[in-house]
C-alpha cells in the first residue's frame, strides 16, 4: 500500500474553513501525481460532524480528534495530537493551510517529526520522483524552488487563495475514523476568544481589498473607502503608514511587515508604494492605483493607474460602481 | 527574571534582492544588515519584562561575525550579555538545524522566558520559536501583539483570521512575536548605552562548544534545502486611466475592470 497523501485541515465553530478545502484540492492533485490515496485530519470541538464533506474534495478518509479540549488552537495540545495521527497514517507528504494557526501548527509539528517546513508554499510539483515546492522570500521580492532530502517527510502550507479549489463532487463522503483524544498535562491555555461576527471580510482570504494609505490625511476619511468595500464585498487594508499614524489598527496592514495579501483585485488608495509594501500586494492578480503625484512608485507595479485627487476619484468611483451593482 | 533573547540578523528590508551565481542564494556584499524587526520586538519585550521584574537579559545569535553588531545594538538597548554560535557549518544548515543550535545555548543558560520574533523578514519560515519550544519541550505563545508575565505565567493576545486569542502559558514558555513598530516601540539605544555595551560580555560558540556536531546542524543535517531562487515574473506593463475629470476616470476605470479585467 503506498503511503498517502496527508492534509491537516482547520476548522472554526464545527466547519471547515475555506483554506481546508485549498489543501485538500492541493493534496488531490499531489495524491494523483504519485499515484497514492488522499487522507485528513480535522481536530478541533465539533470536528465529526462536517469531516465526511472533505470526500467532495477527493479525501478518501478523514481521522478525527473531536475533543472539547481542542476547541481553539492551542500549540501544546495540537501537536501532540496531530502528531500522533500522522504516526499512524504513515504518509507520504503532510500538507497544512498556511493560515495564522496553520502556520504555528506546521512549524512545532515539523519539529516534533524531525523535519523542515517548507512554509507558505504557492506551488507545488513533483518531479524525478520528488516533490518541490516553490515559496516566497524576502517577502515575495524573490522566490524559493525546495527540497526536501531523502528520508526527510515533506511538510509544507499552502498560502492561502493562491490553491485553486476543486469543484466539489456532492456525492462523495469520506470514510471517518475517530481518534481518541489524550492530551499531556498542559502547561498552557486558551484564556480568550473574541471573533469578529459582523462578517467583515478577512484581509488574508479576501478576492478584493480596498486599502489606503498616507493621502488619505486621517481616519475619518476612511469611512469613504469603507463604503466603497462595502459595495464590493472588499475587505478594507492600511499601508504601515496609516498604522503607525494611529489611523488603523495593525491587523489592517499590507505589507513586509504586515500581511501578505494575494487578492483578484487590490485598489491602492493614496499609497506611494515603498518597496516593503509592494512586496505584501505583489503577488494581486489586479492592481489599480490612485494617487495625485503621477512619480509615485506604485504606478510602476500597477495595471491601472489613475492620477487623480483621491477626495475626488473615490466617491465618483464608489457611485459608478454602484450603478454597475444595481444593474447586474 | 532569567530573559533570553533569540536574535537573527536580517537584511534591511529596504534592499534590493540579487540573486547569485550559484542560483540559489543572494548576493550579500553591498547588503545593510539590522536586527529582524520581529526579534526587535523581542528585545524591547524582555527589557520591559526586564524592568519590571529584575534579572538579566541574553542575547542568543547566530551567524558570522558581523552579527556581533546587531548583538551590541541589542546590549546598547539594554540587554546584558551576548551569546554568538558562529560555526561554518550552520550556513549550511536548514531552520531545523539552526533550531537544534538555539535550544542547545538557550538550555545552557536556563531561562524563565524565552522571547523571539514569530518570523525573520529574509527566509519568512516563522519556525524557529516553534520549533525552539519543541525541542525545549516548552509550551510556546505564538504571534503577540501583547505580553503580560507576572513572573510565573505569561499572557499573549494574539490576532487571528477575524478577530483575537488571549493564551497563557506557565513558565518556563516560549514567546513568539508579532505586532509591528506602532504596537511595540522598540527603544533607541542612549549614547551612554553604546558606551556601555562595549564592555558587557558576549561569548562566542562552536557547536561543539554546545555538544552538538555538524552531522546534526550543518549541511548532512538539513532536511530542506534551497534548489534554485527565482525573481518574480515581471508584471505586464500597465495603463493611466484618461480621461477628461474623476467622474470620466471613473467610468472608464469601472468599465476596465468589468470588462477587460473581469474583476468587479
Amino acid at each position: 500500500m503506498a503511503k498517502p497523501v496527508c492534509v491537516v485541515t482547520e476548522l472554526r465553530a464545527g466547519n471547515f474553513r475555506r483554506v481546508s478545502f485549498e489543501v485538500a484540492s492541493e493534496g488531490k492533485r499531489l495524491a494523483e501525481a504519485l499515484g497514492c490515496g488522499l487522507v485528513a485530519v480535522a481536530a478541533g470541538a465539533g470536528a465529526g460532524e462536517k469531516a465526511p464533506e472533505l470526500g467532495q474534495y477527493g479525501v478518501e478518509k478523514v481521522y478525527v480528534a473531536d475533543d472539547a479540549a481542542l476547541e481553539s488552537y492551542l500549540p501544546e495540545a495540537y501537536v501532540p495530537v496531530v502528531a500522533g495521527i500522522l504516526e499512524q497514517c504513515d504518509p507520504a507528504a503532510v500538507i497544512l493551510p498556511a493560515s495564522v494557526d496553520g502556520k504555528d501548527l506546521a512549524a512545532r509539528l515539523a519539529a516534533r517529526l524531525n523535519t523542515t517546513l517548507a512554509q507558505d508554499c504557492t506551488e507545488t510539483s513533483f518531479e524525478d520522483g520528488k516533490i518541490k515546492v516553490r515559496r516566497p522570500v524576502f517577502a515575495g521580492k524573490c522566490f524559493a524552488w525546495c527540497e526536501w532530502s531523502e528520508g526527510a517527510l515533506p511538510l509544507f502550507s499552502c498560502r492561502p487563495n493562491v490553491m485553486d479549489c476543486n469543484i466539489p463532487l456532492p456525492d462523495q463522503r469520506a470514510e471517518v475514523e475517530s481518534v481518541a483524544v489524550s492530551l499531556p498535562d498542559l502547561r498552557s491555555r486558551v484564556a480568550n476568544v473574541e471573533l469578529d461576527v459582523s462578517g467583515k471580510v478577512e484581509l488574508t482570504e479576501a478576492e478584493i481589498i480596498v486599502s489606503g494609505g498616507r493621502g488619505m490625511k486621517g481616519p475619518e476619511n476612511y469611512s469613504m473607502l469603507e463604503e466603497l468595500a462595502g459595495l464590493l464585498g472588499a475587505a478594507v487594508g492600511a499601508s504601515r503608514a496609516a498604522v503607525d499614524a494611529g489611523w488603523r489598527p495593525h491587523s489592517d496592514q499590507v505589507g513586509q511587515t504586515g500581511k501578505v495579501v494575494t487578492p483578484n483585485l487590490y485598489i491602492a488608495v493614496g499609497i506611494s508604494g515603498a518597496i516593503q509594501h509592494l512586496a505584501g500586494m505583489g503577488s494581486s492578480k489586479f492592481i489599480v492605483a490612485v494617487n495625485k503625484d503621477p512619480d509615485a512608485p506604485i504606478f510602476g507595479k500597477a495595471d491601472y493607474g489613475v492620477v487623480e485627487d483621491l477626495f475626488n476619484f473615490v466617491p465618483a468611483f464608489t457611485e459608478e460602481v454602484r450603478t454597475l451593482k444595481s444593474s447586474c | 527574571m532569567n530573559i533570553v533573547v533569540l536574535l537573527k540578523q536580517t537584511p534591511d528590508t529596504e534592499s534590493v534582492i540579487r540573486i547569485a551565481g550559484d542560483g540559489k542564494s543572494i548576493v550579500t556584499d553591498d547588503l545593510k544588515w539590522i536586527i529582524n524587526p520581529y526579534d526587535e520586538f523581542a528585545v524591547e519585550a524582555a527589557l520591559r519584562l526586564k524592568e519590571q521584574h529584575k534579572g538579566t537579559a541574553t542575547i542568543v545569535s547566530y551567524g558570522p561575525q558581523r552579527v556581533v553588531e546587531s548583538i551590541r545594538t541589542a546590549l546598547a538597548m539594554g540587554a546584558d550579555k551576548g551569546v554568538l554560535i558562529d560555526d561554518e557549518a550552520l550556513q549550511a544548515s536548514d531552520v531545523l538545524g539552526v533550531s537544534k543550535a538555539l535550544a542547545a545555548a538557550v538550555k545552557e543558560l536556563e531561562p524563565d522566558i524565552v522571547l523571539c520574533g514569530h518570523r525573520a523578514v529574509d527566509y519568512d519560515e516563522g519556525q524557529r520559536g516553534a520549533m525552539v519550544a519543541e525541542l525545549l519541550g516548552w509550551p510556546h505563545l505564538p504571534l503577540a501583539v501583547a505580553l503580560e508575565c507576572d513572573g510565573s505565567k505569561a499572557v499573549v493576545d494574539r490576532p487571528v483570521e477575524g478577530g483575537k486569542v488571549s493564551m497563557e502559558a506557565d513558565l518556563p514558555a516560549v514567546v513568539t512575536m508579532g505586532g509591528s513598530h506602532a504596537v511595540w516601540s522598540p527603544r533607541y539605544a542612549s549614547l551612554p548605552g553604546i558606551m556601555k555595551s562595549k564592555k558587557k560580555p558576549l561569548d562566542v560558540k562552536k557547536l561543539s562548544d554546545l555538544g552538538l556536531d555538524e552531522g546534526e546542524c550543518g549541511a548532512e543535517g538539513a532536511r530542506l534545502t534551497i534548489t534554485a531562487l527565482e525573481m518574480p515574473k515581471e508584471r505586464a506593463a500597465g495603463r493611466i486611466i484618461e480621461g477628461d475629470d474623476a467622474s470620466a476616470k471613473a467610468k472608464e476605470l469601472v468599465r476596465a475592470l468589468h470588462e477587460e479585467a473581469k474583476v468587479v
